[in-house]
C-alpha cells in the first residue's frame, strides 16, 4: 500500500483521483490530429506498392493531375530535388521516403496525391499509373541469411548479405560449460509472431509551412515530439528548416503503444508537400495502411535452452534469436541496444551463467521491430524464460509454482546484478506468486483439474512470474540517435498558488494530466484541482524523449518530483523570511511550513507563492519556478505473478480464459484507479497475441492480417473479467519509489496463457504451442495433427 | 460528380446541404458540420469509433452514405449532454474509469446508449455482446462494462 500523506482534496500519491482529461473526452471534445482543420488545407493520399520487391519502371501522374481537385503528385523524383527521398531511421539505418528505383515491401509508399478533398485524393491514387518489374522476394529470415540469398540492401555500400547486426550478452564459454556439465537440459524453439499495435487512432499529420517566416508547424501523432523535431531539423536543415522554426504539437493521441514513436514516410511526404504547395496538408492513414505499412512488433525466432540440476535448481540459460526487421532497421531501441533490453531474459531467477545472441535480418517486409506495449524486446525475453521454466517443471515432474518458488531471487539479494549485466533495483517475487496462488485458490484448482481430467475435460492452469525492465534510461548507456534518455519537468507556481506543470513526455491515454499533477500535489501539498499539466508542444514543453517503454513515471515522474522539491527548497527560504525564523527551525507538512513545535506559526504554500511575487526577500530572485532534467541512476524493475485458468472445448479447440489473476508490483502507486486500468489494458494486449493476433506473409510477400477483416483484435466478448491485486516494493533509487506499470501486463500475460493451455493438453503429450493459440492450432494439438 | 440535396436532423437541429452521393455520413458529420467527437478508426466497419444513432438505431457512420440519412434523425456524442448536464453514460465512463485515450469513447457511449434504450437492465453478458462491435485498445473493457452498469442503475 502506498501510504496516504495527503487528504482527498489535495489528491497526492495513492488517491484514485478522477481523470482531468475525461471531461473533454466524454463530451467528444478531445482534439486529435484528424480534428485539426487549417484554412486552405489540402488532403494527401498515398499510392502503395502491390509488390513486395520490384523495380519501378515508370510512374505516370498525368491522368491523376488531370482529375478535378488534384493539386499535385509527389514522387521520389520530387523529393530527390531536395535530397529528401531517403531519411535516417531512429536506429541509424536508412529508409526510403519515396522510392526511385525499387520497392522493398508490399504497401510501401510509391507516390502521394495532394487534392482539395480526401475523396479527390483517393480518386487521384487510383489514377496514378506505376509500372513494376517484380524481383525475387526474400520473406523467410533464415533463408535471407543463407549464402546466395539475394542481397536486399543494394543501396548500402559494403552490405554483402542480409544481416543487420549481431548482438550478444553474457559469458558464452561459462554458459557452454554449464550446459555441458548440467544434469538436465531442455531446449525449445519459440516464435513470437509479427503483430501490430493497432491503436484505434491511426497515424496522421497536419503540416503547415509559413514561407514568409520559414515556420513549420506540425500537428502529429507523436509519442516523442521533441526527438522528432530534432530529427526533422537534422534531416531537413539543408533545405532551411531550422529547429527553432519547427513546432510539433502532439495533441490528444488515440493510443500509441510504441506505434507512434517511429517517423513514417507519410509524415515526411506531407511536410515536403506543405513546403512545395504552400498549403497546409493533412494526411491520416487508413487502417489498412496502418496495419500493412507501419512498424510492427516482435517477429523473434528464438532457440531457447535451459540447464538445471535434477532437483530443479536452474543453472544456465542460452538463447539464440533471429530477428526479422523487414527491409530496414526502424526499431526504436536505444542506440547501444539493438536487441533492446532482451538481457532481462534471465527473468526472476539467479542463473549462474547465461548467454544470449540476436541477429537482426533484412527481409522484404515493412520495417519495424518496435515495442507493442512493452519495454524494448522484454516481452520476447519473458516469453522465453517463462515457457522454459514450465517445460523444465514438466520434464522434472515438478509443480511449476514450486519450481519457481525454489529458484526465485530472494528479496534480500537486491539490488541484484544479473549475469547478463542488469542491476535489478528491488523485488519480492515469492511474495507476488504467493499472493496470486492464494487469490486464485491454487490448490483447489489442481484438485479440480485432476477430477476434470479423469472425466476427459480439458482445463489448464498457467503461471508467469515475470520481471520487467523499464525507465530508459541512464545517460551513460541510453540514447536515441545520440539524444540522451533523460526526461524533464518544469513547474511554475503562480502568485495565487495555482500551478502550471509542463513535462517532456507525452500521454496517449495514460492520464498524465492527472498523475503528474498528483506528484506535484504530493510534493507541495497544493490541491490537484489547482494544478494544470501540459505536454506535447515543443514550443512550450521542456525537452524530453517522450513516452514509450514505460518511461514516463520512472523518468519524467522523477523529474516532476525533483522540480517540486526545488520549489519547496525555495519556498522554505521564503517561509523563514516571512516567519522571521531560521530555515532550520521549520518543519514541512504537505501544504505548509511551520515552526518546529509551534504548528500555528505557519505559512501555507499559497501564502509563500504570493510572497514570492509580492514580498520576496532582498537578495533572492523573485518568482517560484523550477525545472528538472532527470538522468535516472538505473532502470526500474516492475514485476508480478499471473495465474491463468483456461477451459478448452475439445471439439473446437476454443480456449476460454475462465479466470486470470494479475498480481503486479510497480513500486509506489500514484493513482490506484489508473494503475488498475493500465493493467486491464495491458492484460488484454497480452491476451491478444497469445490467442488471436498475427501478421504473416505468403512466399511472395503478400500480407495476411492487413485489415481488421483478418487482424482479429479482442472485443468485449473474448476479454475476461480481469482480477488484479498488488504487492508494493518501492524502487530504492526513484524519488517517489515508483516503477512504471503501463506494459507489465502485456509482458507478463502471454506466457501465463500459453502455460495454461499447454498444461491443459500436457497429458496428451503436448509440450509447447506457438502463439497465437487459435482454435485450429489447439484443435490440431488435441488431435495430434 | 453530381450532388444531391439532403436534410438531416442532427442533435435536434435540421441541417441541409448539397452533397456528393458517395459522401460518407461520418465525413458529413465531422467535416461539413464540424462535429469531431465522432471518430474514424478503420475502413472496414469493425472498430465502431464512428458509431452514431440513426433514427434510434446505432450505426457505424463510416458505412452509411449521407444521402441515406436524409430525412432522418442523427444523434452524436455532442448531443448527449442536455443543458450542460452529462448523460448518465458520460458520467459512468468518467466515474468508472471506462476510458483512457478517449478515441473509442464517443462510439462506445453511443452504442451503449442504443443498448440501454433497448434493454434498460442488461446483464454483464448482454453488455459485452452489445458493445462487441466496438473496439477499445486501452481499457480491456472491464471498466467500460462497469460504466454501462453505472448508467443502467441511474436511468
Amino acid at each position: 500500500m502506498t501510504e496516504l500523506k495527503t487528504s482527498v482534496e489535495i489528491g497526492g500519491m495513492g488517491h484514485s483521483v478522477k481523470r482531468k482529461e475525461d471531461p473533454r473526452f466524454i463530451r467528444g471534445r478531445g482534439n486529435y490530429v484528424d480534428d485539426v482543420v487549417r484554412p486552405g488545407m489540402l488532403y494527401m493520399a498515398i499510392v502503395r506498392s502491390p509488390y513486395a520487391h520490384a523495380k519501378i519502371l515508370s510512374i505516370n501522374s498525368e491522368k491523376a493531375l488531370a482529375h478535378p481537385g488534384v493539386a499535385a503528385v509527389i514522387t521520389g523524383e520530387t523529393l530527390k530535388e531536395y535530397n529528401l527521398h531517403w531519411m535516417p531511421t531512429l536506429m541509424s539505418d536508412t529508409q526510403m521516403v519515396l522510392p526511385i528505383e525499387k520497392v522493398m515491401y508490399q504497401a510501401q509508399e510509391v507516390a502521394a496525391v495532394i487534392a482539395t478533398s480526401r475523396y479527390a485524393a483517393a480518386d487521384g491514387v487510383e489514377l496514378v499509373e506505376v509500372e513494376y518489374e517484380p524481383l525475387e522476394v526474400v520473406i523467410d529470415p533464415f533463408k535471407a541469411l543463407e549464402p546466395g540469398a539475394p542481397v536486399l540492401r543494394t543501396d548500402k555500400e559494403g552490405q554483402k548479405d542480409n544481416r543487420i547486426f549481431h548482438w550478444e550478452a553474457g559469458d558464452k564459454a561459462a554458459t557452454d560449460k554449464a550446459f555441458k556439465d548440467a544434469e538436465v537440459t531442455i531446449a525449445q524453439d519459440i516464435y513470437i509472431p509479427r503483430i501490430h499495435v493497432a491503436s484505434i487512432e491511426t497515424c496522421g499529420i497536419v503540416a503547415e509551412f509559413d514561407s514568409v517566416e520559414g515556420q513549420l508547424t506540425l500537428w502529429m501523432t507523436s509519442q516523442a515530439p521533441h526527438a522528432h523535431r530534432t530529427v526533422f531539423a537534422l534531416v531537413a536543415g539543408h533545405v532551411g528548416l531550422s529547429e527553432e522554426k519547427i513546432r510539433i504539437i502532439s495533441p490528444d493521441i488515440g493510443g500509441g503503444f510504441g506505434g507512434k514513436v517511429p517517423i513514417y514516410p507519410g509524415y515526411v511526404i506531407a511536410i515536403a508537400a506543405a513546403v512545395v504547395t504552400g498549403a497546409p496538408i493533412k494526411w491520416v492513414e487508413h487502417r489498412r495502411e496502418n496495419l500493412q505499412a507501419d512498424s510492427f512488433g516482435r517477429d523473434y525466432h528464438m532457440h531457447a535452452e535451459l540447464a538445471a540440476d535434477k532437483d530443479g535448481t536452474m543453472k544456465a540459460l542460452r538463447i539464440k534469436t533471429i530477428a526479422d526487421h523487414g527491409y530496414t532497421d526502424a526499431a526504436c531501441n536505444p542506440a547501444k541496444w539493438p536487441a533492446g533490453l532482451f538481457a532481462v531474459a534471465t527473468g526472476s531467477y539467479p542463473f549462474e551463467a547465461a548467454f544470449c545472441e540476436v541477429d537482426g535480418v533484412y527481409t522484404n517486409k515493412p520495417p519495424g521491430g518496435i515495442a507493442y506495449r512493452c519495454s524494448f524486446r522484454v516481452t520476447e525475453a519473458v516469453h522465453a524464460i517463462e515457457r522454459l521454466v514450465d517445460i523444465l517443471a514438466d520434464d522434472l515432474g515438478m509443480d511449476p509454482a514450486e519450481l519457481r518458488m525454489k529458484n526465485f531471487i530472494p528479496p534480500e539479494a537486491f539490488p541484484y546484478k544479473s549475469v547478463l549485466g542488469l542491476e535489478y533495483d528491488s523485488g519480492n517475487y515469492a511474495g507476488a506468486l504467493k499472493l496470486a496462488m492464494e487469490k486464485i485458490g491454487y490448490q483447489d484448482l489442481l484438485k479440480e483439474q485432476k477430477e476434470k481430467r479423469e472425466r476427459g475435460e480439458l482445463m489448464g492452469i498457467g503461471i508467469s512470474s515475470f520481471t520487467e525492465v523499464v525507465g530508459a534510461g541512464p545517460s551513460k548507456d541510453f540514447d536515441i540517435l545520440g539524444l540522451k534518455m533523460f526526461d524533464s519537468a518544469e513547474i511554475r507556481i503562480h502568485p495565487t498558488g495555482k500551478v502550471l506543470v509542463r513535462i517532456g513526455v507525452q500521454s496517449q491515454g495514460q492520464g498524465h494530466e492527472t498523475t503528474f499533477g498528483q506528484i506535484v500535489a504530493e510534493e507541495l501539498g497544493i490541491p490537484i484541482a489547482d494544478i494544470k499539466v501540459e505536454h506535447g508542444d515543443t514550443d512550450t514543453a521542456p525537452y524530453g524523449l517522450g513516452t514509450y517503454a514505460s518511461r514516463s513515471t520512472p523518468v519524467a515522474g522523477a523529474a516532476t518530483a525533483m522540480a517540486s522539491r526545488k520549489i519547496r527548497d525555495k519556498a522554505k527560504k521564503i517561509a523563514a523570511y516571512l516567519l522571521e525564523v531560521n530555515e532550520d527551525d521549520l518543519d514541512w507538512e504537505p501544504g505548509k511550513f511551520f515552526v518546529k513545535g509551534v504548528p500555528d506559526k505557519a505559512k501555507t504554500i499559497q501564502e509563500i507563492a504570493f510572497a514570492a511575487y509580492t514580498n520576496h526577500p532582498q537578495g533572492m530572485e523573485a518568482g517560484l519556478e523550477s525545472v528538472s532534467y532527470y538522468d535516472p541512476p538505473n532502470m526500474t524493475f516492475p514485476f508480478g505473478s499471473y495465474i491463468c485458468v483456461v477451459d478448452i472445448d475439445s471439439g473446437t479447440g476454443q480456449v476460454k480464459i475462465r479466470r486470470f489473476i494479475a498480481v503486479d508490483d510497480c513500486g509506489n502507486i500514484i493513482n490506484p484507479m489508473i494503475v488498475e486500468g493500465q493493467i486491464h489494458g495491458g492484460l488484454t494486449m497480452g491476451m491478444a497475441p497469445a490467442l488471436m493476433e498475427e501478421i504473416s506473409y505468403d512466399e511472395e510477400g503478400n500480407i495476411y492480417g492487413g485489415s481488421f477483416m483478418e487482424y482479429l483484435m479482442p472485443t468485449a466478448m473474448e476479454t475476461p473479467n480481469w482480477e488484479t491485486a498488488k504487492t508494493t516494493t518501492p524502487s530504492p533509487h526513484h524519488p517517489i519509489g515508483a516503477k512504471g506499470v503501463g506494459e507489465s501486463a502485456t509482458v507478463g500475460a502471454p506466457p501465463a496463457i500459453v502455460n495454461a493451455v499447454v498444461d491443459a493438453l500436457s497429458h496428451l503429450g503436448v509440450r509447447h504451442l506457438e502463439i497465437p493459440l487459435t482454435p485450429e492450432k489447439v484443435w490440431r494439438a488435441i488431435n495430434g495433427l | 460528380m453530381g450532388t444531391q440535396s439532403i436534410s438531416i436532423t442532427v442533435n435536434g437541429v435540421e441541417k441541409t446541404g448539397e452533397v456528393e452521393p458517395r459522401l460518407l455520413l461520418v465525413h458529413f458529420i465531422r467535416e461539413d458540420l464540424g462535429l469531431t467527437g465522432t471518430h474514424i478508426g478503420c475502413d472496414t466497419t469493425h472498430c465502431g469509433a464512428c458509431t452514431v444513432i440513426l433514427d434510434g438505431q446505432a450505426v457505424k457512420s463510416c458505412t452509411v452514405f449521407t444521402v441515406q440519412a436524409s430525412g432522418k434523425e442523427v444523434l452524436t456524442i455532442e448531443g448527449m449532454t442536455t443543458n450542460g448536464e452529462l448523460h448518465p453514460l458520460q458520467a459512468g465512463f468518467m466515474e468508472e474509469h471506462g476510458l483512457q485515450c478517449g478515441f473509442c469513447t464517443p462510439g462506445m457511449i453511443m452504442v451503449s446508449h442504443a443498448l440501454l434504450q433497448e434493454n434498460s437492465n442488461p446483464s454483464e453478458e448482454e453488455i459485452r455482446f452489445g458493445i462487441s462491435g466496438n473496439l477499445c485498445r486501452c481499457t480491456g473493457y472491464v471498466n467500460i462494462v462497469k460504466a454501462v452498469q453505472y448508467a443502467a442503475n441511474k436511468i
